[in-house]
């Protein structure tokens, strides 16, 4: 397997507009003669496909929901991130680059997230004139906020809304194509895998969800922007339908997975109460401004909390880290928090697996008016999960999955090792590196989809030529008949457990071994119990009802099929990979006062695995990372 | 706690349907609404019956995916809430509950829960959008917009498409659905060169897919889990008169 990241030479802030230059253009009237297919319509799939569209390519849109406008984008609360520097305190374009290098420990590629802070203005513009209501001040300039990880203010927000605002504005633009013909749009349609014909990517196979026919489409390009497999570990953030099945079938079919242990434990969600739970809710970060996070110091303390005096409170993010306290990075506070629980001093009705997140102080200090300006929806929200009035009682929180920093290989120019493939958004591993940042995630969907992928699809699609395969050929019929053996015999075991009851357990494995701490010891013993896992489900799964309608039971378990060999690339990464750095921490490897030990001299590389057969040790790779701009540091939060 | 579920049940389109007696047992008011009905369906499962249908996907109020009738009120009895944020505890033990599809005839049934909600997208897709290209834009604050305007185009715009106004209306009505895009863009500098025309073919769509007009029932404003105002249907009406009178 070739790795060529294909990064162009020449000083940083030079190399996109030397690349632009470079690459190849399609002639504007032979534009239509192509045919690109995307699946997802995410921040990165329905700005790419409204994108090629206006340039004059013929797209085909494929989602599994209803309708291209409930990707999971739209839950994002934060903001977006831009390098404006609108608000005069320093921001640059370097600036944003070296954040996002440096949050990321150290474990993505320089041009790339270059790159990435360059278009980063492009896309305020844009949204800006596509209508997205951002926040603004009384003098009708854009608001700003800060986020976690940075000390300027560059993050744009919509209230606590920014995802479904600018989904809403990139659904909107696709819709237009849509309208125009230009894009011919596929929901409840759910893509089982990939057909590649002589070394290219050619087309896809889907399944119809609402009547279960399979079908198989040719393109000249296929687009992956079907984001990040958190579900992994069964409770996540991510919705219920957020799968891995696209990107591991494309794996399977020859493109590498790289860091595929990089996975996001956010630290303020709202905590599991029971075994029916099926996902979890993300508290907005920003509560650990004015909160308090503390557990009681007395193992197993029953007491409300609010008969539980101070001196009975161990505060323990203010103990261990005096200078960042309660704003302690998203890792870092997520680690602490499950070390407490562990320990056996967590709180709440489940398990003990919560802390508190105790606003009372700020209440005392602001008036609940003041708090309930700031913090007012949240804490709607929290107590419509909860039920508890948390101006009341201070709110409980548990770390939860919510981002996946791994995804498919691809190049500088978004493409993954099989030619013709590209990857966008969450679902692939480009820019985050080891840890993202907050208000980073809709930038780099919206920079994939508006700013760079419709540019180098084109240089490949010129170098290349129109391809001459259609769905007749005869690897389009392999796949069909792969896709409907499975579904068959997914429908033929008629075992004893749902689909859902085997993702849960493999949850759990995940969660135990490969969640926000790991050794070599559980990896091991995650790599022997993800197999046996894997075959109780092919011996024991049950749906009822056929594949030729609408089956959601079918649909799932489809999709757990593949998490449950999929996580043991995962394992086999986080085995690899003898250092701690980002969202990755290796037990073994930590300093004396228990913080991540990166290994720059030997781990310096994105892992890059191949395919080798279900339930063989995949193949790596190691692309090295190179730093001409940056110096590498060890973050400090104490 | 235990319960009494009367479900509808329809295998798909062509399917006459019927309401299904199902006991939901040990149902803890920590549940959603939703995962007490994961619940009933893995016994279903065990019992060899088919799991009841329901559209459901981030579970957090904001995709606009899930969508029941509980005892005859979209989302159920919580106001500002979908149905995936409603939790058991608004319900109490021996209690018998109705689960219903939306009903409209713009919204046809899928299967048992489930309706198609494309006429959504089709009547976004006549006007729903601001007509500019990706690239070429002016710098975002090289044209101020007002707090206050920005402010009223926002709450507009939280609409999550969920169709729980259509499902509320008498009329069947999506006049809200529209309004709230049509005001969202009226509010804003950047949709006035599109003003007349985006009311008008929205309009226009929304009667060629069969919803109903509004005759000021309210409905809508009280069963939208985001609290889109109804004082948005009068200014699309305004809009709209205004476009008819001088539009093109």
């Amino acid at each position: 397997m070739k790795f060529d990241a294909q990064i162009p030479s020449g000083p940083l802030a030079e190399k996109w507009d030397k690349h632009r230059f470079e690459m190849k253009l399609v002639n504007p009237s032979n534009k239509r003669k192509y045919k690109i297919i995307i699946v997802g319509t995410g921040l990165a799939g329905a700005s790419a496909a409204a994108s090629f569209a206006e340039l004059g390519y013929n797209v085909s849109v494929f989602c599994y929901q209803d309708s291209p406008r409930r990707a999971h984008s739209i839950a994002a609360q934060g903001g977006i991130n831009a390098a404006k520097n609108y608000q005069n305190d320093g921001d640059s374009i370097f600036r944003l680059f070296y954040d996002t290098i440096k949050g990321g420990d150290f474990r993505s590629r320089e041009a790339n997230v270059y790159r990435l802070a360059q278009v980063s203005n492009n896309i305020i513009d844009q949204c800006v004139a596509q209508g997205v209501p951002f926040a603004r001040e009384y003098g009708g300039t854009l608001a700003n906020r800060s986020f976690g990880g940075a000390q300027v203010s560059r993050t744009f927000y919509a209230r606590g809304q920014t995802g479904q605002q600018l989904l809403l504005s990139a659904y909107s633009a696709l819709l237009r194509q849509i309208a125009s013909g230009k894009v011919k749009m596929y929901p409840r349609s759910e893509m089982l895998d990939l057909v590649v014909v002589n070394d290219r990517a050619r087309g896809i196979v889907v399944r119809n969800l609402i009547n279960g026919k399979i079908s198989s489409h040719a393109a000249d390009a296929v687009v992956l922007a079907t984001g990040g497999y958190g579900n992994v570990f069964y409770l996540s953030t991510n919705a219920k339908g957020c799968n891995v099945t696209a990107a591991y079938r494309a794996y399977k079919k020859g493109a590498a997975f790289a860091n595929p242990c990089y996975t996001q434990i956010h630290p303020t969600c709202i905590p599991v109460t029971g075994e029916y739970q099926s996902k979890l809710t993300l508290m907005s970060e920003s509560l650990r401004n004015d909160g308090r996070i503390w557990v009681p110091k007395k193992k197993g303390d029953t007491r409300p909390p609010n008969e539980i005096p101070e001196d009975e409170r161990d505060y323990f993010l203010e103990r261990k880290y005096p200078s960042f306290g309660n704003l302690a990075p998203r890792d870092i506070s997520s680690r602490s928090a499950k070390e407490v629980c562990d320990a056996g001093y967590g709180v709440g009705h489940y398990k003990g697996k919560g802390v508190y997140l105790d606003l009372s102080d700020a209440i005392k200090r602001l008036g609940v008016e003041v708090i309930k300006d700031r913090y007012g929806n949240l804490f709607d929200m929290y107590e419509r999960i909860t039920g508890d009035n948390p101006y009341e009682v201070p709110m409980r929180i548990y770390p939860a999955s919510h981002y996946t920093m791994g995804g498919l290989w691809v190049d500088y120019n978004l493409m993954s090792t099989i030619p013709g493939l590209f990857v966008i958004g969450e679902a692939n591993f480009s820019d985050h590196g080891a840890n993202r940042l907050g208000a980073s995630a809709l930038m780099q969907g919206l920079a994939d989809g508006y700013f760079i992928i419709p540019y180098t699809i084109g240089n490949y699609l010129a170098r290349s030529g129109n391809s001459d395969i259609n769905a007749d050929h005869s690897e389009f019929k392999a796949s069909e008949k792969t896709v409907e053996e499975q579904t068959k015999k997914l429908l033929s075991i008629n075992g004893k457990k749902t689909a859902d009851s085997f993702h849960r357990e493999f949850g759990h494995i995940i969660w135990e071994y490969c969640g926000m701490s790991r050794n070599e010891a559980g990896l091991k013993k995650a790599l022997e119990e993800i197999p046996a896992l894997r075959e109780e489900f092919w011996n024991n799964v049950k749906i009822v009802g056929s594949g030729s309608e609408l089956n959601q039971a079918l649909e799932r378990a489809g999709r757990v099929a593949d998490f449950l060999e999929f996580g043991e690339i995962m394992c086999y990464d986080a085995l690899n990979r003898k250092e701690s750095c980002g969202a990755h921490f290796r037990e073994e490897y930590q300093t004396e006062e228990g913080e991540a030990k990166r290994d720059d001299k030997h781990y310096s590389y994105v892992s890059a695995w191949e395919f080798n057969g279900v339930g063989k040790e995949p193949i790596l790779h190691k692309e090295p990372l190179v730093f001409e701009n940056v110096k590498l540091s060890t973050r400090s939060y104490k | 706690m235990n319960l009494t579920l009367y479900v509808w049940r329809q295998k798909n389109a062509q399917d006459k349907g019927r309401m299904e007696k199902y006991d939901a047992k040990n149902i803890t008011s920590h549940m959603s609404f939703l995962e007490m009905l994961d619940v009933v369906n893995e016994d279903l499962i065990h019992q060899n019956i088919e799991p009841i249908a329901f559209d459901h996907d981030c579970r957090e109020g904001i995709c606009g995916t899930c969508s029941l009738m509980i005892n005859g009120i979209p989302h159920g009895p919580q106001r500002a809430t979908t149905v995936c944020q409603l939790h058991m505890r608004y319900f109490k033990d021996g209690d018998t509950i109705y689960i219903e599809p939306w009903r409209s005839r713009a919204f046809p049934i899928v299967r048992d829960l489930i309706v198609d909600r494309s006429a959504f997208d089709r009547i976004m897709q006549a006007g729903g959008f601001i007509s500019v290209n990706t690239g070429g834009v002016p710098d975002a604050n090289s044209i101020p917009i007002s707090k206050k305007d920005a402010d009223t185009a926002m709450d507009a715009a939280a609409c999550i498409g969920c169709g729980a106004c259509v499902a509320a209306c008498p009329n069947a009505s999506a006049m809200l659905f529209i309004a709230a895009k049509v005001s969202h863009f009226a509010s804003l500098p950047q949709g006035q060169i599109e003003r007349k025309e985006r009311v008008k073919k929205m309009i226009a769509h929304m009667d060629k897919e069969g919803f109903g007009n509004c005759t000021n029932y309210y409905e809508c404003e009280a069963a939208c889990p985001k609290e889109i105002s109804v004082k948005f249907i009068a200014k699309m009406n305004r809009e709209y008169f205004k476009a008819s009178l001088t539009g093109r």
